[in-house]
């Protein structure tokens, strides 16, 4: 297939699946619209990443108006990775919704949301042009809103209103930022901008990154601006706070790396010095504040914080060692499939000991010993045990710090490291270990079997999928360094969608 | 021109940073309409003020003649007020749906999702 229809179509389809999902809301017909609609969207998808691997990055151009006037759809390997597993991430969650959204809830639109959600996530991932990434931002946000408040409970209320109003701050900030680099450059292709900006006021791009940073910074939920996420993640149904936790933070990290290595890279120094110590902070603030909680969610709510300093620990030192950002594009990949999956675990503990406030459950060992071994692989993955995919993604970056000689941030990610470990024995021997307070045994045959089985197929597959990752890193790991490399030496990337990059100075730039 | 439309996002945000501090989450919102108007007119600005002409290109030609006005910055705004309208249009509901629920307007009593620990009161 050629490019001007791959690049479009994993981003086409969740918004026709949407549309019938929504026709279909009112019987069960459109749960499993939106099931299989997921599976040929992530089928979409992985054609999309066989190409670039193949070809390298692709672009073409939306309504045929030329770069850098146009909006740009491109794919590099970074995006293609990002799109296949918004891809897996949706096709979990929606098996998973099948079991647990109730009819009330999908007769509200809950799956027509939810497609246009991965609609949204998946555009960000894909588009090149940074207006459009504000939309696509916005799409995502709005879709994010219904979501989250879907069934208008009082503390979905609550955490409702704080996360519109922090994550409506936040895009403003981004959008500002949007309007002065066009100022500044007189673009906003991303292509482009990265020759536009090298005849720009060093100074000026700086303030300018910086408002990028918070912009984006707030979405990723990176120190301090992280508050938002724990209040909200804990609330909405799990199959949505499994979504949110898998992919909304991500993107944010996504935007992040995209702008930080292939438009402001003029200032170095100052940025990705600033990012380094945002990076540590994160890391250590989440996982003190998740040793404070008690309640499952919660508990991992404050580890995504604390897992998304890793990720950008590894983007600022990108420029010091190119194995330090490809080792978060794989702690990215990992990340998404274990959050994911252990909010996944939550919501089926949930169910069958009835609640998810650690002392108020137990006996989940005795009575669903399964249960137990699938929230085993991805919590001992998030804390980094060999031989799960989370090892080696804390190997690669502690490595990369301890290459630089950086021996101090190589002390902090051990030490998070030991502390998600005593989080997830907190859940381990509270929910799982102890007997159930009532005096009851959970099990998971209390559900009815198409239930059992659509809760716990997501959960498996994904449990899976990370000990693949962990067994045979080598694949995965080569991808990465791909996606690193291009990131670090964007000519490809601007050769696709500038074609061929120009001798002197910018291209022609429209006139005022 | 130039200068006055800087001065005037300038007042705009420092209203809207004073609207949001207040505890007040309806006064928050009218602070977040502030600031999202100030962005729309900082796009606006950046693409440079040019009172001449409209951006009209005649039939026939592929491009505007010289001198109009740039008119990126005016879709680009368009836009931004439209999706900024809509999440208002949400917010305010939203808000107002938390009011009917919480039957308060004060974030600092909204503590449902993040209840305090036993034995602390609320900081007055």
């Amino acid at each position: 297939m050629s490019p001007a229809l791959l690049l479009p179509l994993p981003l086409v389809l969740p918004f026709i699946i949407a549309v019938f999902a929504f026709l279909f809301r009112k019987g069960p017909e459109g749960r499993w619209i939106s099931v299989i609609g997921s599976a040929i969207s992530l089928i979409a998808g992985v054609a999309l990443l066989i190409h670039v691997l193949q070809n390298g990055p692709v672009a073409t151009q939306m309504g045929n108006w030329a770069a850098p006037f146009g909006i740009t759809l491109v794919a590099d390997t970074l995006s293609a990775v990002m799109v296949v597993i918004t891809g897996i991430t949706g096709l979990a969650v929606a098996i998973y919704a099948v079991s647990e959204i109730q009819p009330e809830q999908e007769e509200l639109g809950y799956h027509a949301l939810f497609q246009t959600l991965l609609a949204g996530v998946t555009g960000a991932f894909l588009t090149g042009d940074l207006f459009n990434l504000y939309v696509w931002f916005e799409v995502m946000l709005i879709a994010s809103f219904g979501l989250l408040v879907l069934g208008g409970t009082k503390v979905q209320m609550d955490a409702g209103i704080k996360y519109v109003t922090l994550n409506l701050i936040s895009t403003i900030l981004f959008l500002s930022g949007i309007g002065l680099l066009y100022g500044t450059t007189g673009t906003l292709n991303m292509a482009d901008l990265h020759y536009t900006v090298q005849d720009a006021d060093p100074g000026l791009l700086t303030v300018i990154a910086t408002m990028f940073l918070v912009g984006f910074g707030v979405k990723a939920a990176v120190f301090p601006l992280f508050f938002w996420l724990p209040a909200a993640y804990h609330t909405p149904s799990f199959a949505v706070s499994a979504v949110f936790a898998g992919l909304l933070t991500k993107v944010g990290v996504y935007a992040m790396m995209r702008m930080f290595t292939l438009v402001f890279t003029q200032d170095v120094a100052f940025t990705h010095t600033l990012l380094l110590w945002i990076a540590v902070a994160t890391m250590v603030t989440g996982v003190l504040g998740a040793a404070a909680q008690t309640d499952f969610r919660r508990i991992l709510s404050f580890h995504i914080v604390s897992q998304i300093g890793y990720m950008v620990l590894g983007l600022a030192l990108a420029f010091q060692s190119a194995f330090a950002l490809m080792g978060a594009i794989f702690y990215l990949v990992h990340h998404i499939i274990v959050k994911a999956n252990l909010f996944l675990v939550a919501g089926v503990a949930n169910r069958i000991a009835g609640g998810n406030e650690l002392s108020k459950i137990g006996g989940l060992y005795k009575g669903a010993p399964l249960l137990g071994f699938l929230f085993l692989i991805p919590a001992f993955s998030l804390a980094g045990f060999p031989p799960l995919s989370g090892f080696w993604a804390k190997y690669v970056l502690v490595k990369a710090s301890l290459d630089i000689e950086l021996w101090w941030v190589a002390f902090f990610a051990l030490a998070v490291g030991l502390m998600t470990i005593y989080s997830m024995t907190k859940i381990w021997g509270s929910a799982f270990w102890k007997p159930h307070p009532d005096g009851t045994l959970p099990a998971l045959s209390d559900m009815p079997g198409d239930d059992r089985r659509a809760l716990i197929v997501p959960i498996a597959g994904l449990a899976v999928l990370t000990i693949i990752i962990g067994l045979f890193p080598e694949e995965f790991i080569e991808v990465a360094t791909r996606a690193a490399d291009e990131l670090l030496d964007p000519t490809a990337y601007l050769t696709a969608v500038l074609g061929d990059p120009p001798t002197t100075g910018s291209p022609e730039v429209p006139t005022e | 021109m130039e200068l006055f439309v800087p001065i005037m996002v300038g007042v705009m945000v420092a209203a809207a940073v004073y609207l949001m501090l207040a505890r007040n989450v309806l006064r928050f919102l009218f602070g977040l309409i502030l600031i999202s108007n100030a962005a729309n007119l900082t796009i606006f600005a950046s693409g440079g003020l040019t009172p001449e002409a409209p951006p009209l290109i005649a039939y026939g030609e592929a491009a505007p003649p010289e001198g109009v006005a740039n008119a990126l910055p005016q879709a680009l705004v368009l836009t931004a007020i439209v999706i900024g309208f809509g999440l208002f249009a949400f917010a305010l509901v939203l808000v107002y749906r938390g009011y009917q629920n919480l039957g308060t307007l004060d974030s600092d009593e909204m503590r449902l999702a993040e209840p305090l620990e036993d034995g602390k009161e609320a900081a007055k």
